[in-house]
């Protein structure tokens, strides 16, 4: 802090801080605190607000356990509340998103750090982020429209013999998990990358010379390198898909409820803040412990990921 | 089991570099061979060559009579200790150096027995569970070769391993190598650019210069008869004439230098233009007047004590500065600076000498 003073001068330091406790303070924190404030209050008309009926409580919480729905594991049929079972699914395919963007990363961000040559480098980083150019409700769209009905994948894989009849591509959650692996695969490859190519060649070399056949090369030197990259891009993947909206209300279908929907539902249609933002903590708060478990079981430390 | 290594007509090309020009050599099993050579001269593209990752544009390779070309790294019976030693840092040392025996599908019980076996042969007991960090350079070391001979290769390849020690601990894994390799019978393959390293640690020293092998010998041969300036220049130090040579009898030949006329040793079919005279420091003589041959006046410049040795600048009246070096044995008196003297060497270990051959006739 010191140092700060000294290099930019009283004046703009003083600027630098007030501006980034402007940021963390107002845009962040106190509208997070006033939706947790709000989120044990009752919904009330405007005259009863801050009457005698409006007193702290878990209700708004507890409507997450309201009508009823089947969910089937393993052909085991449960009753579950519905939006119990919109927030399980919600987690369940943004952890399989996760594990797809890591499949696919994990083999493009080893030959980006390790295979290619220094000089085509740039070229490929270009190529990989121009879709980033384009805006998530295009590219989603995009995606609507190469996976509709009549389609050009569907006219695409029949020409070429692959299929006999269309397929409904968007039924399920299947379009929600194309369209957020396509969305978030990035933010999987980067961390993925940069943790790749911080190892050194020579280990890699190493391991082969001792004899080791590629995969358990990259099983016993490379992934445990790659760990902290794994971790952070897992994190921010996982995070990102879980809270995503847009993804999931255009691809989406009657059949894939996701969370955020069921949030944007309360929130805009019943206008119920209060709940709404119940229910957004909670998702925040299970999300939250989804990944500590999770880092736990791998064994990743949170500096690891700070890296 | 060790195993020789014969590289046949061996060429590698990046691009339109030549690496390696036609290098052939054999090196028998439970050889310790170094290739000496500057930065750049091909010596690592040779080892990568026979570890199997770089694969030779031209000639063959074999490894215990076989011919290897086409064979991964890890289907060769070679174990590489790179510069870097490139241990596994998220793995603790008995990992490391059981890492070979992991990959083979031997069990866990005797992976460690293994481990703690090898870790007693380098000297380095205890530290199995240890993780890399917490040892010093020399103990990494040890490590690296107990990794590399866990797989029990029939060759050993090093790459420039003790370039990042310090001196004292050099000279210290130096023996210690030289041990290991006879207590195994492995064959070693040494690179390195350290001629210190090559002489002392090698049975035999092949000097390379731009890709091409200038010479192969034992290291007393590749000291006292160097076959080229090359070879003459990069091991050792020599003060250096130049000048028309006569005609050579019986296998020395006379040189005129504007410092005085030479004779020295020369090779049969050495002569004409490029030839250089070659002599050793230690081999300089200092004395009041001149002897028979090969003497000339000097005023003795620059005297510098370095301990075993007293080096001595001399400088001749006609401009060449020539250099001595005068054991510190109380065997001859050290001159004085301005003292007027006559330097002079025998001509049988002086070398009259072509430059290094580069060009392929």
């Amino acid at each position: 802090m010191h140092d700060m003073f000294k290099r930019y001068g009283t004046g703009l330091t003083t600027m630098i801080l007030l501006v980034t406790a402007f940021w963390i303070l107002i845009l962040l924190i106190l509208p997070n605190l006033t939706m947790f404030e709000s989120s044990f209050r009752p919904y009330l008309p405007v005259t009863e607000v801050g009457g005698p009926r409006d007193v702290y409580s878990f209700a708004n919480y507890g409507r997450i356990l309201g009508a009823h729905t089947d969910l089937s594991v393993l052909g085991i049929t449960f009753e579950v509340p519905v939006r119990v079972k919109v927030f399980i699914l919600t987690i369940y395919y943004s952890a399989v998103v996760t594990l797809i963007t890591f499949a696919l990363a994990y083999p493009l961000a080893y030959y980006l750090a390790k295979i290619v040559s220094p000089k085509s480098l740039p070229t490929l980083f270009l190529l990989l982020f121009v879709p980033l150019w384009v805006s998530e409700i295009l590219r989603s769209f995009a995606w609507f429209i190469i996976l509709a009905f009549k389609g050009p994948l569907n006219v695409a894989l029949m020409s070429l013999g692959i299929i006999d009849s269309e397929i409904r591509w968007i039924a399920g959650f299947s379009p929600v998990i194309i369209g957020l692996v396509y969305t978030y695969v990035l933010f999987m490859l980067f961390p993925l990358y940069n943790s790749m190519q911080s190892l050194d060649s020579n280990q890699i070399e190493a391991a082969e010379d001792l004899g080791s056949p590629w995969w358990r090369t990259h099983w016993r030197v490379i992934l445990p390198h790659a760990k902290p990259g794994i971790a952070s891009g897992a994190v921010m993947v996982f995070m990102l898909s879980a809270g995503s909206l847009l993804v999931p209300s255009l691809l989406g279908s009657t059949t894939s409820g996701w969370f955020t929907q069921t949030i944007q539902g309360v929130m805009l249609e019943e206008a119920d803040w209060n709940t709404g933002a119940a229910f957004a903590f909670l998702l925040l708060i299970v999300c939250t412990l989804f990944v500590s478990l999770m880092m736990r079981v791998f064994g990743v430390r949170l500096s690891d990921i700070a890296k | 089991m060790s195993a020789g290594i014969d590289l046949d007509n061996v060429v590698c090309d990046f691009g339109s570099f030549r690496a390696v020009d036609h290098v052939n050599v054999s090196i028998q099993p439970g050889e310790f061979f170094s290739f000496l050579g500057p930065s750049g001269c091909g010596k690592t593209t040779i080892l990568r060559m026979i570890s199997g990752f770089i694969e030779p544009t031209g000639g063959v390779i074999r490894i215990g009579g076989k011919d290897v070309r086409g064979q991964r790294p890890n289907q060769r019976p070679t174990a590489l200790i790179f510069q870097n030693l490139a241990l596994f840092p998220l793995m603790p040392i008995w990992e490391n150096i059981a890492f070979g025996l992991e990959v083979r599908g031997v069990n866990k019980a005797t992976r460690r027995k293994r481990a703690e076996e090898l870790l007693a042969l380098v000297d380095l007991p205890g530290a199995a569970d240890k993780m890399v960090s917490q040892l010093s350079g020399g103990q990494k070391q040890r490590v690296a070769i107990a990794r590399a001979l866990a797989v029990e290769p029939s060759v050993m390849l090093l790459d420039e391993p003790l370039s990042a020690l310090d001196l004292k601990l050099r000279q210290h894994m130096r023996a210690e190598l030289r041990a290991i390799q006879k207590r195994t019978g492995v064959t070693f393959i040494y690179i390195t650019h350290d001629q210190g390293e090559a002489l002392a640690m090698s049975d035999r020293v092949g000097v390379m210069s731009q890709g091409r092998l200038q010479q192969v010998s034992n290291p007393r041969d590749i000291y006292n008869n160097p076959v080229n300036g090359f070879v003459a220049s990069f091991v050792g130090e020599n003060n250096v004439l130049t000048g028309p040579v006569a005609a050579p009898t019986g296998g020395f030949a006379v040189m005129e230098t504007p410092h005085g006329r030479f004779r020295a040793r020369i090779a049969d079919g050495v002569s004409g233009q490029g030839v250089k005279l070659f002599v050793r420091p230690e081999h300089m003589r200092f004395s009041d007047s001149p002897t028979a041959e090969n003497s000339t006046p000097v005023t003795v410049t620059e005297v510098a004590f370095e301990g075993n040795f007293i080096s001595v600048h001399a400088q001749s009246d006609s401009g060449m500065t020539f250099l001595s070096e005068l054991r510190n044995d109380g065997s001859a008196p050290i001159p004085a600076v301005g003292t007027r003297l006559h330097v002079s060497f025998d001509p049988a270990v002086a070398a009259i000498l072509p430059d290094a051959s580069i060009a392929r006739g």
